[in-house]
């Protein structure tokens, strides 16, 4: 293992941008930092981080639960009724022979972000409540951070929206209880990485280990 | 320009790239990987192989993006009859339906990003290999805006995706899937892979090289 840099008399970080050392320093809620030569966000001053981003993905659990469980939309043509749940398109899709696209929907729009919100629990919690810090911590939270460009909520949700507009000539779409479910799923999650400050998480798991 | 900053390379230094923590440069034991002592990630002086692989990648989704608009992404079957749609066709319909905003919506996720993607990319790759020192901040805000619009050019896979879940009533409508909606994903979630793969700090190594 390498070992750390000897502790100098400021705090530094490398810019993840283009390599250059940088003063940290605390910051104010809200605010954040960026690199003065390259321009990447350095730090993101965050109050209660932990807290926030717990109380977010608690909420997101629920709503994704409602979102897989319950309808997503129903289909109505000529007196006739489909109703799909969101997993069915990936199935559709694997039973078609197109295995690849029913995995890549499928963790797109429900793998990866379940991975990011039973990952933020199964950290944080044992973090808030000082117990001992969750095993393989370290490999799960990057697992967490490094899923979030693929989790495509949002565009998901887009994709709802031109569909929408293509059968609307040919038939009647009612959106069920699982897509208000999902639209809301989308403003906790993004809240979620939002108030997330890694470092907080990093420093704070390092502190108790 | 740079001279008022000390890169962590330089001062003997290498950030973790996943927990930020730093760490005294060393270099692993061939076969040997070293790794951070607070997030366990592999821990390197710059990305490994980062060019190469960006380039492969890279190389592999321009390639597949002609079939992704040449095959339909999808075919509607009603009543017997079929209607093929490519990635074109689809927004040009779109936009003949009155629903101009969501055209241009698609045209952009689904037409121009890729082909952003793929020419920014390149371009900053070439700009690494030559040592370039045009305006690497403005490279670096490529960069940073390549990494992240990546993702919205899914729309049109979802979109299948719903339509195949929703439109299965027999011989009245069904939905087939076409080859080029599984090369268009590819091209997606190989772009993704490619800017995720290079190293912006390449583009300020040459910076410090006459240093």
């Amino acid at each position: 293992m390498p070992a750390r840099a000897p502790e100098p008399t400021a705090p530094m970080i490398a810019c993840h941008g283009c390599d250059a050392l940088v003063r940290t320093r605390a910051l104010p809620r809200g605010a954040s930092t960026r690199c003065p030569r390259c321009g990447h966000v350095l730090q993101r001053g965050r109050r209660d981080s932990i807290e926030r981003t717990l109380a977010f993905a608690m909420a997101g659990l629920v709503l994704f639960t409602l979102a897989n469980v319950y309808p997503f939309m129903t289909f109505e043509l000529e007196g006739r009724e489909q109703e799909a749940t969101l997993v069915t398109g990936s199935l559709e899709l694997w039973d078609a022979g197109l295995q690849e696209l029913g995995v890549l929907v499928f963790m797109t729009s429900i793998g990866f972000p379940a991975i990011q919100l039973f990952g933020l629990l199964y950290v944080l919690l044992p973090l808030r409540f000082e117990r001992r810090p969750a095993r393989h911590f370290g490999a799960v939270f990057r697992l967490v951070l490094k899923s979030g460009p693929w989790g495509m909520l949002e565009v998901y949700l887009l994709g709802v929206l031109v569909a929408f507009v293509k059968l609307s000539e040919m038939a009647t779409l009612v959106p069920g209880l699982a897509f208000w479910s999902f639209a809301a799923l989308i403003v906790v999650t993004t809240a979620a990485s939002a108030s997330l400050d890694p470092d907080a998480v990093w420093s704070k798991l390092e502190a108790r280990t | 320009m740079s001279a008022a900053f000390v890169t962590a390379s330089r001062a003997g230094l290498m950030g973790c790239h996943d927990c930020g923590l730093l760490l005294r440069k060393r270099h692993a034991a061939p076969g040997q990987a070293l790794r951070c002592p607070r997030c366990t990630a592999p821990v390197h002086d710059r990305k490994p192989e980062s060019l190469q692989r960006t380039t492969a990648l890279m190389l592999t989704a321009a390639v597949l993006y002609v079939p992704a608009n040449v095959f339909p992404i999808m075919t509607v079957v009603s009543f017997g009859k079929g209607q093929s749609d490519t990635i074109v066709s689809g927004i040009v319909h779109l936009a003949h339906g009155g629903m101009i905003s969501l055209a241009l919506l698609v045209f952009f996720a689904s037409v121009l990003v890729p082909v952003l993607k793929l020419v920014g990319l390149a371009f900053l790759v070439i700009s690494v290999h030559r040592r370039s020192r045009w305006r690497p901040r403005d490279r670096a805000l490529l960069y940073r805006i390549i990494e992240q619009v990546g993702r919205w050019s899914m729309i049109d896979i979802f979109m299948i995706s719903i339509l195949v879940a929703l439109v299965k009533l027999g011989n009245v409508a069904t939905i087939e899937t076409g080859l080029g909606a599984t090369c268009f994903a590819a091209v997606v979630v190989l772009t993704m892979l490619a800017s995720m793969g290079f190293d912006p700090r390449l583009m300020w190594d040459a910076l410090e090289e006459d240093r």
